[in-house]
């Protein structure tokens, strides 16, 4: 009846595992208790659990990066801790543990902390950039996004009942086959990323077709801001490297459930395919992260100067670079595979080539701030902070790209050291700076300032006493994963590294004090016009929070900085430059659960084939597909918003304008 | 070594970099009176000319070095020497490393005793999941993998005591994977292979299948002699792959399909 599910399942001699999936779902449950005693659920229901607005839909992406990264970071501080005690010493957690935990950390923080972040930060400014009302696709965006909270879910749920994976976040064969794991981690692993996966390659198709096709009347190619530049280059990789991904767990599964051989030992299997594959999709996988956060920054970076985009043409030019490049580089993460001098070489001087367009953009970022007149708000804080670091984590990617010293280097902690160097000082200071940056933007208010520059300082400061000394021990020789050691030479440098780990902990109790603090005050906070720093791209020009249906006109757009050409000739007028508008009825995309009722379908089906429950599998795909066919027979597709509230709407926020204007542009 | 120079090269446009982030960063500031503001500074061909061939002559020239040193520290190159080569081969096992002499006849588990001086060729294989052999003071990491063989040529030049690991995750018993390399005088080299003739069990099928079991912290130890061509049938697929967790008891296992190979 219940596949290989029972009582044994739950981890009751993993004391460790066992609370802490113990205090997570607990949390979840009071939270959820909480909400249904107030009698929040059906506006949670009605207003963000079915809503397929762009806006809406993003922040939840938000939400959920930013939780997985309360999970993600405790796995670290658990790794820190097991090593840090663990030198001639077992340590407290076993291997079993210790394998899993390093598995999930690896896990989590790419597939559900850095992709939603990032995913998430373009879902709710793109089509507001473009002028636009939402995006191409409403309902799948909503589908897309409960089937990556669903990955996420079966992650979490493997904490609790079974295990997780115990071979690493990429689960290599042979090592991850059925014979060397017949346990049920790689299979909660791999079904967890089957579904996100295919939630994130609708959310790329999505992306790319609003970009391309729904921009604002005017809007050309050349006029999109970067940020819209660098998601739509990132959502292309995603569509192109995504599929790949799935279709290399799909020969996994195939291994682990049906006995094929695509990755096995013997039989003709051939894992080193696996390698291939997986990097395949691992590199761009990078780029997909890294793009979008160049985006955010070049959207800072000008606004917080005062200044245009320098280079604009070198920035479009370098993000299209990154991309193509992105996937012929993918052999430098097995140099040590021994290919031999000529393959070696070619990815290596393929990989250093990248660096290129990425040095432009650094250079291209100074030149903006040369000029400028800088305002250290803490999203500047962050791309300041983000440059410098970067660079570094630059130069030892370049380093790392030459197979000479890969062959030192490989899988060390040098290397652990470097991409948590791009991956931190990158994609989640980009990330950061995003979230700070926007949060008026969806919120109305802004966040607390003081705080704010505090977690940046912890973070910044925390990264470097963190990942400082894994460079120095990578250098040593000592090689990632590691349950425990005896050398005594790298026990020092891990110590500091515990302490580093404890300093960025600081910076994320600072966020979340900043983020409470700042809901006790959003009345000081409140943003009134929609344009609380000074902007210059088409998200500013409306209220903040935006309503539903963005624009209550569509802007036209003469140009790459169509607010700020606005603002400039307001400022010679000495009044708004355009008339109040005829106000006409909005149509907008009904509300949907089809994404919530899928991903819910999609964990009954992960659930019960990880645990091979065959007729809940079949209960599981047999509702998705009455669920698609519901949604199918639909008929009201959408709702129409009255002149008279799209008028109310916007002449609030004129007046907010006018008033402002009257003052004195810039603040 | 190419490293240090690659990092020199780096260091001298990375070090500028940085300095004049800070420096434009720290001078532009809003609340510096004395600061230009120039809000139409946003393009400059000839700026954006020094912008793109930066980075390029720099890469160009590190993708220089990059290629050479790829072609000469190649760990299949045989090192120039000498005296003829000590023959090893390795085989990576859950969780521990055997070491075939085959001139000599004897292995070695976790545990590679060399003479100082003579180069050794290793041709490395494994017995289940990947490894990577590595000895960090001596040379470049290899990957250790199922029916492919690779090889790697190192040289000890001090006697001493070269400790080893495995640098690819491999399962719960990886981090006990640590072996020595002990590099010892070449008379003393052949005393320990006599003294290891005499000693220990033979490495035949039979014992080779209960090394196969998965076993952890293995401390090291010889076998007195070793079925010829053992290393070849594990590599040809002739010895059943390592067990995993599962299974307690061994079958012998049939080749059904050709081996693969890699470089």
């Amino acid at each position: 009846m219940w596949g290989k599910l029972s009582w044994q399942a739950i981890p009751f001699h993993e004391p460790i595992a066992l609370v802490a999936g113990g205090l997570v779902f607990a949390a979840l449950g009071v939270i959820l208790t909480w909400i249904a005693l107030k009698g929040y659920m059906p506006y949670l229901w009605r207003e963000w659990i079915t809503s397929v607005d762009h806006k809406r839909i993003g922040i939840m992406y938000v939400v959920l990066a930013l939780v997985m990264l309360l999970r993600g970071f405790s796995d670290a501080l658990m790794m820190r801790a097991q090593q840090a005690v663990a030198f001639h010493a077992p340590g407290f957690l076993p291997p079993a543990h210790y394998d899993q935990i390093f598995t999930a950390h690896g896990t989590i923080m790419i597939f559900f902390v850095a992709m939603p972040f990032v995913i998430g930060l373009m879902n709710f400014v793109v089509p507001l950039q473009l002028g636009v009302r939402d995006v191409a696709f409403p309902t799948l965006n909503s589908v897309g996004f409960w089937l990556t909270a669903a990955g996420a879910l079966l992650v979490n749920l493997s904490l609790v009942v079974g295990e997780f994976a115990r071979t690493g976040w990429l689960a290599f064969p042979p090592l991850s086959e059925i014979t060397y794991s017949p346990g049920v981690g790689v299979d909660y692993y791999l079904w967890a990323l089957q579904v996100s996966g295919i939630g994130t390659l609708m959310t790329g198709i999505n992306m790319v077709t609003t970009i391309l096709k729904v921009r604002a009347p005017g809007m050309s190619y050349m006029r999109m801001p970067i940020f819209c530049w660098t998601s739509l280059a990132s959502s292309l990789l995603i569509v192109a490297a995504f599929p790949v991904l799935t279709a290399t767990l799909g020969m996994l599964l195939l291994d682990r459930y049906l006995g094929f051989h695509f990755f096995t030992n013997l039989a003709g299997g051939n894992s080193m395919m696996f390698m291939n594959l997986i990097w395949a999709w691992g590199h761009p996988e990078v780029y997909i992260l890294a793009l979008p956060a160049f985006g955010v920054f070049s959207e800072v970076v000008p606004t917080l100067s005062g200044k245009a985009l320098f280079g604009r043409r070198s920035m479009v030019v370098a993000t299209l670079a990154i991309c193509v490049l992105s996937f012929t580089v993918w052999l430098h993460h097995f140099f040590t595979m021994g290919a031999g001098g000529d393959v070696n070489g070619f990815f290596g001087i393929a990989s250093m080539i990248i660096a290129v367009p990425t040095g432009v953009k650094v250079f291209n970022w100074l030149f903006t701030m040369y000029g400028g007149r800088i305002r250290y708000d803490s999203p500047m804080l962050w791309s300041i902070g983000f440059m410098v670091t970067f660079v570094i984590g630059g130069m030892t990617g370049v380093l790392l790209a030459s197979p000479a010293a890969d062959f030192l280097l490989h899988n060390s902690l040098f290397l652990v050291a470097h991409f948590h160097n791009v991956i931190i000082g990158a994609v989640l200071f980009g990330g950061f700076a995003g979230y700070t940056y926007w949060f008026p933007k969806a919120f109305g208010f802004r966040l607390n300032e003081a705080l704010g520059k505090a977690a940046f300082w912890c973070w910044f400061v925390g990264f470097y006493v963190a990942f400082g000394p894994l460079y120095v021990l990578g250098l040593e020789g000592m090689t990632r994963r590691m349950q425990h050691y005896d050398r005594p030479e790298w026990h020092p440098w891990i110590l500091v590294a515990g302490v580093g780990a404890l300093i960025i902990l600081c910076g994320i109790a600072l966020q979340i004090a900043q983020l409470v603090v700042s809901i006790r005050n959003r009345a000081q906070l409140r943003d009134e016009t929609g344009d609380p720093w000074d902007g210059r791209s088409l998200e500013w020009a409306t209220a903040s929070p935006p309503p539903a249906f963005n624009f209550a006109v569509l802007p036209r757009v003469t140009g790459p900085e169509p607010l700020w050409d606005l603002k400039c000739r307001a400022r010679e007028l000495g009044r708004l430059v355009t008339a109040e508008p005829p106000y006409e009825p909005i149509e907008m995309p009904r509300n949907s659960a089809t994404g919530f009722v899928t991903a819910f379908l999609a964990v009954v089906t992960g659930f019960s084939l990880i645990w091979h429950i065959w007729w809940l599998v079949i209960v599981g795909l047999a509702g998705a597909y009455l669920t698609f066919v519901v949604f199918a027979w639909r008929d009201l597709v959408e709702i129409i918003v009255p002149a008279d509230e799209v008028a109310e709407l916007d002449r609030a926020n004129r007046a907010a304008r006018a008033a402002v204007l009257a003052s004195g542009y810039p603040r | 070594m190419v490293m240090l120079d690659s990092l020199a090269i780096m260091l001298v446009i990375v070090i500028p970099t940085i300095a004049a982030t800070l420096a434009v960063a720290w001078w532009f500031r809003s609340s510096n009176a004395r600061a230009r503001y120039r809000p139409a500074f946003a393009y400059s061909g000839r700026l954006e000319l020094i912008v793109w061939s930066i980075p390029a002559l720099v890469i160009f020239f590190l993708g220089g070095v990059a290629w050479i040193s790829a072609h000469q520290l190649d760990p299949a190159r045989p090192l120039p020497t000498e005296v003829a080569p000590l023959e090893v081969q390795v085989v990576s096992l859950d969780w521990k490393w055997l070491f075939i002499y085959p001139d000599q006849s004897i292995a070695s588990v976790n545990r590679l005793v060399v003479p100082v001086g003579v180069p050794f060729r290793l041709r490395i294989t494994s017995a289940s999941v990947y490894n990577v052999f590595f000895v960090p003071r001596l040379g470049s990491e290899i990957y250790a993998m199922y029916g492919m063989t690779t090889r790697l040529n190192l040289e000890a030049d001090q006697p001493g005591v070269y400790p080893g690991l495995s640098a690819h995750f491999s399962g719960d018993g990886f981090p006990g994977m640590a072996f020595d390399v002990d590099a010892v005088q070449p008379a003393q080299f052949a005393r320990w292979v006599a003294g290891a003739r005499t000693a220990g069990p033979p490495l035949d099928a039979r014992s080779y299948h209960d090394l196969l079991r998965q076993s952890e912290n293995v401390k090291p130890y010889t076998y007195g002699a070793v079925a010829p061509g053992l290393f070849d049938s594990i590599v040809r697929g002739q010895q059943p792959p390592g067990p995993g967790p599962a299974a307690t008891t061994i079958t012998t296992a049939t080749p059904k399909e050709p081996p693969h190979h890699v470089g």
